[in-house]
């Protein structure tokens, strides 16, 4: 086995149930991600991306197939253990940002490290160093409500780096963003992905994004219908 | 710790609903305090009045002696020993001579109960000193007993009363002294005389029918004589004072069910609108007890802010009431009870109406956030559930 693999995908498929019968959302998916790859998943909406990302990020569990992270099984885990999986090892980043509105950016970038009962002084060099990353130092006690959206989904990427996970989930991160914001925080992400080595995983049928992804599985009908590198990623970028 | 910042930012972020549950709970709570504060008052006064005018530290009564029932006081006395007598020398006993009998005030009959004691006696707070004075018959009585015999003091009436023998006797008595209490027992239809007096009346010399004990009195019980508690002679107090706290628990059960409910109503909803915000949670490695802690704890807050809430208007509402009472203008009730009510607010009565508050404020909360533990994360961030 490549020790460098980290997320293994076996035979995944998906039903779910509609009806007196069930919808297959995923058929049959095999795949692995290496450390720090920065890889999408595109296609039609309904193709199952999002589902997919889902289960690597143990907020559901396949109806039949086995899938690790980091050479942990994900099928059968307890409520409490994949809790503490996300808590300690993957970021999710939404297309609707997610910020808790009664908190500041600081409070928001916080909040995964007060449930890691990260000490006070950890705390606060980690919160501030992710805000650097995403160059929001200056809006540390703003509220969401007064951010942009190019600001805000910096906020969210902060929150999912902040604990330095293994692996960050990113469904449709610039669905909601202009082109500007879309690159903004592409680059930013890129640049943690090299730096950090951090894998990315994103769900996407944004061209942007694709411009930046170095690997791109194309997925139809629930099924994996492309795996291809992206020669020239970067290339093209702003 | 992360479940009280979330729950008190989100709670001010909440506005208008939030301090509307807030409002509503908070009467709750002065309802409830102020209403079993008045109780607790009443109560307080009502045991210290029967006290000071009645029951002393408890009676030794005739065994026959019903004071319900006149018929049973022609054969509930007996001669006073030698060890009573050393005990009233003492002061440690007051000797009470029980006696029916009718009044004529301008020539209507009532019947009253003649009662002879000691003038000396300072046990009970009946002006008994008026009455020292043997030489002629002097009574005195209580104001709703000289209303009701339209006598004011000075006037004489006539009474009509059997001695030992059952012979009819009259004479006319002097109203020398009319006391205002609070204990109806003492004075409706009962007229006050010096034990001599009414002794040589009936001709029961040195009998009496029972002794109002002293604090100190700490003799237990003799063979001739019934020790009766205090706790028995107050026993009908307790008993208007429990029928009373139960009937006003009705009401404020009501006001509390229903600010209890407007915070079920709130966490539903909230719940409900704020499954993106559940699905984030659980998506950022929180886990589902967790999260529905968050939420208990939040509808929960509402309690915590209630409770100061009602204190800003409420501690100087009881304050003010405790010292300067409450007038009813009750008129005459037949009640042990002042004119005058002063609330009592003891730390005790606080300490549980808030614990029950929030707890109760924390049940309903946790009932709707149970929903939590049954999400799926996956549609809660989607916020399309139900
Ligand atoms: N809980 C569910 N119950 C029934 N069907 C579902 C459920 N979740 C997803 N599906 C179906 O599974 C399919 C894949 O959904 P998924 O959300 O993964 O698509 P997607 O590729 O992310 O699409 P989009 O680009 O629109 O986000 C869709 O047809 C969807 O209707
Ligand atoms: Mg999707």
């Amino acid at each position: 086995m490549n020790k460098d693999t980290i997320i293994r995908l076996e035979r995944i498929v998906k039903n779910f149930p509609v009806g007196t019968g069930y919808f297959t959302a995923l058929n049959n998916i095999t795949l692995k991600f290496e450390k720090g790859e920065f890889a999408g998943l595109v296609g039609p909406s309904g193709s199952g991306k999002t589902t997919l990302l889902n289960i690597i990020g143990s907020l559901d569990t396949p109806t039949e197939g086995k899938a690790s992270i980091m050479d942990k099984s994900l099928i059968g885990l307890s409520h409490k253990e994949s809790a503490q999986l996300r808590s300690k090892h993957i970021g999710f980043i939404f297309q609707t940002y997610n910020l808790l509105p009664v908190y500041t950016v600081y409070e928001n970038v916080e909040f995964t490290l007060l449930l890691q009962k990260v000490p006070l002084s950890e705390r606060r060099k980690a919160v501030m160093e992710a805000l650097e990353w995403v160059g929001l130092t200056d809006k540390v006690n703003s509220k969401p409500s007064m951010l942009s959206g190019g600001e805000s989904q910096r906020v969210a990427i902060a929150r999912s780096m902040v604990k330095k996970p293994e692996v960050v989930l990113a469904d449709e991160p610039t669905a909601n963003l202009d082109s500007v914001n879309s690159h903004h925080i592409l680059q930013t992400m890129k640049k943690l992905n090299e730096e950090l080595k951090v894998t990315f995983i994103f769900a996407t049928h944004d061209e942007k994004v694709m411009q930046y992804l170095s690997r791109i599985i194309s997925l139809a009908d629930g099924k994996i219908v492309g795996d291809t590198i992206n020669p020239n990623h970067g290339s093209n970028a702003q | 710790m992360i479940a009280f910042k979330l729950a008190y930012r989100n709670l001010i972020g909440a506005g208008l609903r939030t301090w509307l549950n807030v409002t509503v709970l908070s009467f709750a709570y002065v309802v409830i305090i102020f209403h079993q504060g008045l109780i607790d008052g009443w109560h307080r006064q009502g045991l210290l009045d029967l006290k000071a005018w009645e029951v002393g530290g408890g009676h030794l009564w005739h065994p026959a002696y019903n004071r319900y029932d006149p018929i049973t006081f022609q054969d509930s006395h007996r001669n006073i020993d030698d060890k009573l007598i050393k005990k009233f020398n003492e002061g440690q006993i007051a000797p009470v001579l029980v006696v029916q009998a009718s009044a004529y005030p301008d020539g209507r009959l009532i019947s009253v109960i003649l009662k002879g004691i000691a003038p000396r006696q300072e046990i009970v707070s009946i002006p008994t000193r008026y009455l020292a004075d043997n030489n002629a018959v002097n009574a005195v009585i209580g104001t709703r007993m000289a209303k009701l015999m339209k006598v004011k003091e000075g006037d004489n009436i006539l009474i009509r009363w059997r001695d030992k023998n059952g012979v009819f006797d009259a004479t006319e008595v002097h109203i020398i002294k009319i006391f205002k209490c609070d204990v109806p027992s003492v004075d409706n239809g009962q007229i006050w005389l010096s034990l001599e007096n009414l002794q040589k009346m009936t001709g029961l010399v040195n009998e009496a029918t029972y002794f109002i004990l002293s604090e100190s009195y700490n003799e237990g019980k003799t063979d001739e004589w019934k020790f009766i508690p205090p706790s028995y002679l107050t026993r009908e107090l307790d008993e208007i004072i429990r029928s009373k706290r139960g009937g006003g628990m009705i009401m404020q059960g009501i006001l509390l069910i229903i600010a209890l409910l407007a915070i079920f109503d709130t966490q539903v909803l909230s719940i409900f609108r704020r499954q993106r915000e559940i699905g984030t949670y659980i998506a950022l490695g929180m886990t589902r007890p967790q999260v529905i802690g968050i939420f208990t704890v939040e509808g929960a807050a509402h309690s915590v802010f209630a409770a100061l809430a009602g204190a800003v208007y409420g501690i100087p509402l009881f304050i003010y009431l405790a010292k300067y009472g409450i007038s009813f203008g009750f008129g005459d009730m037949g009640l042990t009870l002042a004119d005058t009510l002063y609330p009592y607010y003891s730390l005790e009565l606080i300490f549980w109406t808030v614990l029950i508050v929030v707890l109760a404020a924390t049940i309903v909360s946790y009932l709707p956030a149970r929903r939590i533990a049954k999400m799926k994360p996956t549609e809660a961030l989607k916020g399309k559930l139900q």
